[in-house]
């Protein structure tokens, strides 16, 4: 194999993609390109991380992301662990560092957690002794979610510098968002944010985007339109009105992307609420829509994770 | 062949938009002013003019009320568009900005494509609408503004229903100042107001009623400010009746905040005593307040503090009134009233005659986003020719309005309207 599989990682966590910079999530994702590349043969399997533990700690509902992160795991030869809330100790009122530490005394090598608390990880990360990885925190980040998105537009598109890539609908509680904002502006592309005033932080522009409420004037020109997911709690009356008038106004359909670059790509981290932030015309259109390159991508990426977290501990 | 030109002259033409107060003359045609000015005179016209001397009269654009209810449909009993658009006429009001309070609540687009039909078929004079902030009027789902906006709503409000909730305010206003739609509120904290009935002081301790303290205005108002700082959103207070509240407005507008305020001709002409003998025509929501906050509403609508006079015409059944006064309905009926009361203002040289109107045509106009009243080239001929001198005597029987719960039956006014035309034609004559 290439020495991409032999140079360690600069981090011994994955936090956050804010603290990485570009020559490491160019490794990352030159690493996933080869796992994508083996994910499509008949024999996947790996053994690259036979004999090590990974622990899938899952604090809320998932069922993408703990199948990526499963999935990976099983394909590079680890013993992997699912633990879901509903079955484990949290619910018998367990605090997160006891849990930790808890899991920390069976000697994992990679925990991979999903909290609803923004920064959950970084605390546990404090408490144990082999790699996190965050499976995304609160309203705070989803790194992997932003790596293999990363991918998909590489993949399509041949590079991320310059391109103009428009994150539409709720930025205000997305970490998806928020992952994504830090990435694309270190691989220097540029940034837009389109939403209603109530899903977009006052701020936003300190992120690094420019803030746009029309989905016409935001997605002029842009090369990616990133779909965010709508809430259900957050359509009936609180942030916006109704669904009808979302869509109206933010859903992607096949009127308001005629703004964006004839060969835009569209992307979405799933699930789909159709018809609520996207038409079924547009997601199911293989030409245009990238969402399923990305779910094939998302397990590539966490296959690059794992081995090069792993790393440091031999 | 040319149109007919109808020309009014030997008026005195008052314009607040221009600051124009001169005698002179205007030209209508085709529904639109043609013409205005002092050079409009009896020997300059075309032969093919038809002239009508307006014998030293005023001569002003049509009166636009910021805030009105319609209480079609749904509550016919009490009002319809045409009987409210015949109390309008008589009054000077060319323009009414009819609020959501129906039944159906005007908070579905469909309902506003509606009824601008029907205000269209059986309303005598312009009717625009308000749309609802929440649905339902209930105050906790945001309404679709934006789908509402394109319907052609004019404003966002719940009329007379303060928000509680600050959260919601918050995001109503962030939503609105997307569409760049005027929230309009009732400024009155609802706990505090909460079961009150009139003002708080002298009066109310010794009539024994429950009341609603003055800064229940005040602190609703300060909230609102700070998130309108927030959000930027454009904000109107609709009837205010405090000097807290105000001195709270006038540093906002000081600070540079798009907000603006409003009152009714009740706040300036009657105060806590006019409810004497427990008189439920006198129950109005903000209550009539004290003397000093009589004189302290005056004085902000010399300074520009207050914008706005509307009429808050909110027609209630006798059945709804003739009950002792804590069960009594708030509201008064003025789409009528409402120039003739405002003109005791000018006869006792409070405000000057530009300046009052202003407050009633430009103001609420721009509020809106209307081109109405102004006269101006080639608008609408919505204008209206009115006394400053005529005495008369209210007498509430005989108002127009199918409710005739008036706050001033029996008072003695002085200043009348003559005559309204909306787009050139004749509505109403005295």
């Amino acid at each position: 194999m290439t020495n991409v599989n032999t140079i360690p990682f600069a981090h011994r966590h994955l936090l956050d993609i804010a603290r990485l910079n570009a020559s490491d999530i160019n490794q990352l994702l030159d690493l996933a390109e080869s796992y994508a590349s083996l994910s499509r043969t008949a024999d996947k399997k790996q053994s690259i991380l036979s004999g090590k533990t990974q622990i899938n700690l899952f604090y809320e509902n998932s069922t993408r992301t703990r199948t990526s992160f499963e999935l990976a795991g099983k394909r590079l030869g680890a013993d992997v662990i699912n633990m879901s809330v509903g079955s484990s100790s949290v619910k018998k009122g367990e605090t997160l560092i006891d849990t930790a530490m808890t899991l920390n005394a069976m000697h994992p090598d990679v925990l991979v957690i999903r909290h609803s608390d923004s920064g959950a990880p970084h605390l546990l990360s404090q408490k144990v002794d082999c790699a996190v990885i965050n499976g995304g925190d609160g309203s705070h980040e989803h790194p992997t979610q932003a790596l293999l998105d990363a991918l998909t537009i590489r993949r399509r598109k041949g590079r991320l510098e310059g391109l103009i890539v428009a994150i539409c609908g709720d930025i205000q509680h997305s970490r998806v968002a928020r992952s994504n904002i830090a990435l694309l502006n270190i691989m220097g592309a540029r940034v837009r944010v389109v939403g209603p005033t109530t899903l977009v932080p006052s701020n936003a522009t300190k992120m690094g985007t420019e803030v746009y409420h029309k989905m016409s004037d935001g997605l002029k020109d842009a090369d990616i339109v990133m779909m965010l997911r709508l809430q259900t709690e957050r359509m009936q009356g609180s942030f916006v009105p109704s669904v009808r008038e979302y869509f109206h106004f933010f859903g992607l359909d096949k009127d308001k992307l005629t703004h964006a670059k004839p060969d835009a790509l569209i992307m979405h981290p799933g699930p789909m609420n159709r018809g609520v932030e996207i038409d079924s015309e547009i997601a199911d259109d293989l030409n245009i829509s990238a969402i399923s390159e990305q779910v094939e991508m998302g397990v590539a990426i966490r296959m690059a994770c794992l081995d090069l977290l792993t790393r440091r501990t031999e | 062949m040319t149109p007919p030109v109808h020309a009014l002259v030997n008026a005195r033409l008052l314009d607040p938009a221009t600051s124009t107060d001169e005698m002179g003359g205007l030209l209508i045609q085709d529904g639109k002013i043609l013409d205005w000015g002092s050079h409009i005179k009896n020997e300059a016209l075309p032969e093919y003019a038809t002239i009508e001397d307006c014998h030293g009269f005023c001569l002003a654009p049509g009166l636009v009320d910021a805030h009105a209810y319609l209480c079609e449909p749904g509550k016919e009993h009490r009002e319809t568009m045409a009987t409210a658009g015949m109390a309008a006429a008589a009054g000077g009001v060319t323009t009414i900005n009819a609020f959501p309070a129906t039944e159906p609540v005007i908070d579905d687009p469909s309902l506003v494509e509606m009824i601008s039909r029907r205000a269209k078929n059986t309303c005598a004079v312009n009717v625009c609408i308000t749309g609802a902030l929440t649905k339902g009027l209930l105050g906790t789902e945001m309404a679709e503004f934006g789908l509402l906006a394109q319907a052609g709503v004019v404003a966002i409000s719940d009329g007379q229903f303060a928000i509680g909730n600050i959260n919601l305010m918050r995001r109503a206003l962030a939503y609105a100042s997307m569409f760049d739609l005027p929230i309009i509120v009732h400024a009155e904290e609802p706990a505090l107001a909460s079961g009150g009935v009139m003002t708080g002081g002298r009066t109310a301790t010794f009539m024994g009623l429950k009341s609603i303290p003055n800064c229940a205005e005040a602190i609703l108002v300060e909230r609102d400010i700070r998130l309108v700082e927030m959000t930027g959103a454009r904000w109107h207070a609709a009837h205010l009746s405090t000097k807290d509240a105000l001195d709270t407005i006038r540093r906002a507008k000081d600070q540079g905040l798009p907000v603006t305020a409003g009152t009714a001709p009740h706040y300036h002409a009657l105060n806590d005593l006019e409810v004497g003998e427990y008189r439920t025509f006198a129950r109005v929501s903000p209550p009539l307040r004290e003397e000093e906050q009589r004189l302290a509403v005056i004085d902000a609508l010399k300074d520009g503090t207050l914008d706005i006079i509307s009429s808050q015409h909110l027609p209630q059944s006798a059945d709804s009134k003739r009950v002792p006064f804590a069960q009594a309905k708030p509201g008064v009926i003025g789409l009528e009233t409402m120039l003739p009361v405002s003109l005791r203002l000018y006869h006792n040289k409070d405000i000057d005659l530009l300046t009052l109107l202003h407050r009633m045509t430009v103001a609420p106009a721009k509020l809106l986003g209307l081109e109405a009243g102004q006269l101006k080239k080639g608008a609408a001929a919505d204008v209206i020719l009115f006394d400053t001198e005529k005495p008369w005597q209210v007498d509430g029987d005989a108002l127009k309005s199918k409710s005739k719960n008036t706050a001033f039956d029996g008072h003695l006014l002085q200043g009348r309207v003559m005559k309204t035309f909306v787009d050139g034609t004749v509505v109403f004559e005295l």
